[in-house]
């Protein structure tokens, strides 16, 4: 090579790293911005939420005066919506996975099942509701309830709990179902046998995580229940309800400040459980891995 | 059809393929029974796809297709009237790598006893099992704990009393030692000498001292040019080692491939 | 019992021959498992089925009710009409305004995240250590699974106000802000994909560019990225489509008027925020201003569908055979 070149190459070669350079940072300030972002959001909602925590916050119901509002209803709500939710859809979910990791054949039918599935998990919650409303409020006449409530949230939820359950069981390893087979257990007695308590903990992380979806919900529940203001408790499914992100959303849209220190009150507490959730399935998925690799 | 001269187990113009794949040409072999026999070969030559055709595991693999006859108590275990989840259950299996299920001792050893309906007493034939498979004393006092809390020899002993409890006539082993060290492996040679006195043994192993160690009689595979593998030779353990008929099974004995 | 049929010689050992005869009767196994087994087959097929029906339900409940609509307005006005007005006279079905505000949105949301999604990708898959990645991925596993009423208070209550400094005449109620947060909220839906269609490219390939002299960046944005193409445009698509389903956020921050415009700082409704309004309104079941819901929530469930449809065919079709 002249030199002439390798001056050029040399010259060439620092540029090409200084902008390397330069774009570390513009990829780390990415990052920054991100979680920047989730960092003012939380400060925001602790600044103007906290002086609205206080046990009666808790306790009360919600009113026209904020310093007597509180989530009481809401809370309630909640708790049932979480509850119903999961019965409905962890034996449904985890049959269901059960069948396409078991024993659906590897053929058309089953492609179909599997598009369905991602396609379902990318309609808008919304749409959701709107089902909900036609089959559950009208056509099974269960009106504006709890009932209707909980099983439209199951069907949004449902591709979470199916993938998390499906993942769970294909990772159980494949010597344990051949030492099953080996034994002389047919498919069922190797699922119910082995399969299914191996993947117990990723399903019932899968669940929670499934959980916490759900009670984040607000547009499904407006469009089944209608009501954003309500001032008694659930005492059966057959009752009407609302939830915290619905009083959250119905506080935000008051223009007095008072009540958007509510919301950011009532935000704080719905990120508490959220996180507890989280924090639970996480413990969970870490103790029971380590005790099947003990 | 009645079985003579002590035959547990027989192959019959097996072959094995795996889609278009042919893995196993035409295999004869028949087992004596309350003998142990040794399949050996170079790897490739399908030596454990052979193994696996005697339970039918290989039903378990979709693209798997099996053609011949495998004849064990006067029937041809590929019949159509043959349930093979039953028939699993008379033939066990130990694999290469101990797998016990992650639960406790006593529950790995009960699990074929419930899934086979036994209507005896279970922590006896529990017990019994152990004992056959020489684990009895190292884990009479914990029979709760983990079964992943033992060590490799345990978990292959406790492989082997899994599948004696369920009483089979047959057991098949996938080169049960060859996970293990050598004081382990040694102690599964014993077992299985022991074991032999009442149960037919087919054993695959890689190991040649292994399988004169521990075999009353040997099968040498070898893989032909198209990767399928076939029968090169059958006969008593201490003949084959040391006056094979075959030159090929010569060359892999005294080492010049393998 | 035929002793014949065990094939065992009658001069074996007594003992283990009677042992063996009587294994049938300490092994049986009920009929009662097999009919569990079929049993539970078929409760598992129709727990899968579950799913098909929840699509055919919403495609049935939305095209009935929407029929309904479509009975008294036309399809061609509904589609191409330019004015929102079901429930103010003077009546007017045209849906573009809601359309335009749900697009405008997702446009300034796809401007903040995407560039952001990527960068923040790039970073985790090509260039952070691992002690940083255990840091950052449950950051924005934190991020993802905030709700969205959220999300659309902190754009009322920070990210207005503070737009409102830099312009003076935005309202209060404006696409920008909820655009914005929108972006925010689907950043780690395009880092998550998009990384892991990344990660899945092998480390040889790097390793060729590497030897070649390339800098990180060009193995990065030349080798790699290319690569992870279809996984990124899919990731792309598929939080488009999240964005435009989205509803609380741009019910809370972005308003409640209908209107055909492309300037980020006035209000608009999208199709999302338009259904809640209804939701929560008084018009009577079956009346047409109630059937709009279902119009409006059938074309954004169109839409959607559309663009998942897409982000995995893109998947399936332009996957780099590895």
């Amino acid at each position: 090579m002249t030199n002439n070149r390798k001056d050029q190459f040399n010259q060439k070669l620092r540029l090409r790293k200084g902008i390397a350079k330069a774009f570390y940072f513009i990829f780390l300030l990415s990052i920054l911005i991100g979680i920047g972002g989730l960092l003012l959001l939380l400060i925001q909602v602790l600044i103007e939420g906290l002086p609205w925590l206080s046990l009666h916050f808790l306790t009360d119901y919600p009113s026209r005066h904020p310093e007597q509002a509180g989530l009481k209803s809401a809370l309630m709500g909640t708790i049932w919506i979480m509850t119903l939710t999961g019965l409905f859809t962890v034996p449904i979910g985890v049959s269901a996975a059960i069948y396409l990791e078991e024993y659906a054949p590897k053929n058309w039918s089953t492609q179909i099942l599997e598009i369905n599935l991602s396609n379902l998990a990318g309609v808008p919650s919304i749409v959701y509701g709107l089902l909900g409303l036609a089959v559950f409020v009208q056509l099974m006449s269960l009106g504006r309830t709890v009932l209707a409530g909980s099983l439209t949230l199951s069907l949004l939820v449902l591709p979470i709990v199916i993938l998390a359950s499906r993942e769970s069981i294909r990772a159980v390893p494949s010597y344990y179902k051949e030492a099953a087979f080996a034994l002389g257990a047919d498919k069922w007695q190797v699922i119910k046998g082995v399969v299914l308590p191996v993947a117990f903990p990723g399903i019932l992380t899968g669940t929670i995580l499934a959980m916490s979806r759900a009670i984040g919900e607000a547009a499904p529940v407006i469009a089944i229940s209608a009501l954003v203001y309500l001032t008694f408790v659930p005492s059966s499914p057959l009752d009407r309800f609302t939830v915290l992100p619905i009083q959250i959303f119905n506080w935000v849209s008051r223009p007095q400040e008072d009540f958007q220190g509510l919301a950011a009150a009532g935000i704080i507490v719905l990120l508490t459980i959220l996180l507890s959730m989280n924090a639970i399935a996480i413990y969970l998925r870490d103790k029971y891995q380590g005790k099947s690799a003990e | 059809m009645t079985n003579n001269e002590g035959i547990a187990l027989e192959a019959r113009s097996l072959s094995v393929w795996y889609g278009e794949f042919l893995a196993l040409r035409n295999i004869h072999l028949a087992f004596k029974r309350n003998k142990v026999t040794a399949l050996i070969g170079p790897s490739g030559c399908g030596k454990s796809t052979l193994l696996r055709c005697f339970n039918r595991m290989n039903d378990l693999i979709p693209s798997a297709k099996v053609e011949g006859q495998v004849i064990f108590e006067g029937r041809d275990l590929y019949s159509s009237k043959i349930d093979p989840t039953e028939m699993r259950s008379r033939i066990g299996m130990v694999f290469q790598k101990p797998n016990p299920f992650p639960k406790s001792i006593s529950a790995n050893v009960g699990f074929g006893l419930r899934i086979n309906g036994y209507t005896g007493d279970v922590k006896e034939a529990i017990e019994r099992s152990l004992r056959q498979a020489a684990l009895w004393n190292e884990v009479k006092d914990r029979l709760n704990d983990g079964a992943l809390t033992l060590s490799g020899g345990q978990q292959q002993r406790l492989c082997i009393a899994r599948a004696l409890a369920v009483e089979p006539e047959i057991i098949l082993m996938d080169e049960p030692a060859s996970a293990l060290d050598p004081m382990a492996t040694l102690a599964i040679e014993d077992l299985i000498r022991n074991l032999s006195e009442h149960y037919t043994i087919v054993i695959v192993t890689h190991n040649m001292q292994q399988a004169a160690r521990v075999s009353d009689e040997t099968a040498f595979l070898m893989v032909h040019e198209d990767r399928s593998g076939y029968l090169v030779e059958h006969g008593a353990t201490q003949r084959i080692f040391t006056n094979p008929e075959d030159e090929r099974t010569e060359a892999y004995i005294t080492g010049r491939f393998s | 019992m035929d002793i014949r049929q065990f094939g065992i010689e009658s001069n074996r050992n007594s003992q283990t021959y009677m042992d063996r005869l009587n294994r049938e009767l300490r092994f049986k196994r009920s009929d009662f498992i097999a009919h569990e087994a079929r049993f539970v087959r078929w409760v598992f097929l129709i727990c899968a089925l579950v799913s098909i029906l929840t699509t055919v339900g919403i495609v049935i409940s939305l095209i009935i009710q929407a029929y309904g609509f479509f009975d008294t307005v036309s399809i061609w006005e509904f589609l191409t009409g330019l004015r929102w007005s079901p429930l103010l006279k003077p009546k007017s079905y045209g849906v573009l305004p809601l359309v335009s505000g749900t697009l405008l949105i997702s446009v300034i949301a796809a401007f903040v995240a995407l560039p952001i999604g990527l960068g923040t990708a790039i970073f985790l898959s090509e260039y952070a250590p691992n002690k940083v990645r255990r840091v950052i991925k449950p950051t924005l596993e934190i991020l993802a699974g905030i709700p969205t009423v959220v999300y659309g208070y902190f754009a009322l209550t920070f990210v207005t106000p503070v737009l409102q400094i830099v312009f003076p005449d935005m309202l209060v109620f404006n696409a920008l802000s909820a655009g914005l947060v929108m972006g925010i909220m689907i950043i780690p839906m395009i880092s998550s994909l998009s990384e892991d269609a990344m990660m899945s490219v092998p480390q040889s390939l790097r390793q060729g560019a590497y030897a070649l002299g390339a800098t990180k960046l060009e193995v990065s944005l030349r080798v790699v990225v290319p690569s992870a193409l279809s996984g990124i445009v899919a990731a792309f698509i598929l939080a488009l489509s999240r964005a435009i389903g989205e509803t609380m956020l741009v019910t809370i921050a972005a308003g409640a008027t209908p209107r055909l415009t492309f300037n980020p700082l006035e209000g608009i409704q999208t199709m999302t925020a338009y259904i809640v309004q209804l939701s929560l309104g008084e018009a009577p079941h079956g009346s047409l201003e109630f059937n709009t819901i279902f119009a409006v929530a059938l074309l954004l469930f169109v839409m959607t569908l559309c663009m998942n449809v897409l982000g995995h065919w893109v998947v399936r079709r332009w996957r780099e055979e590895y």
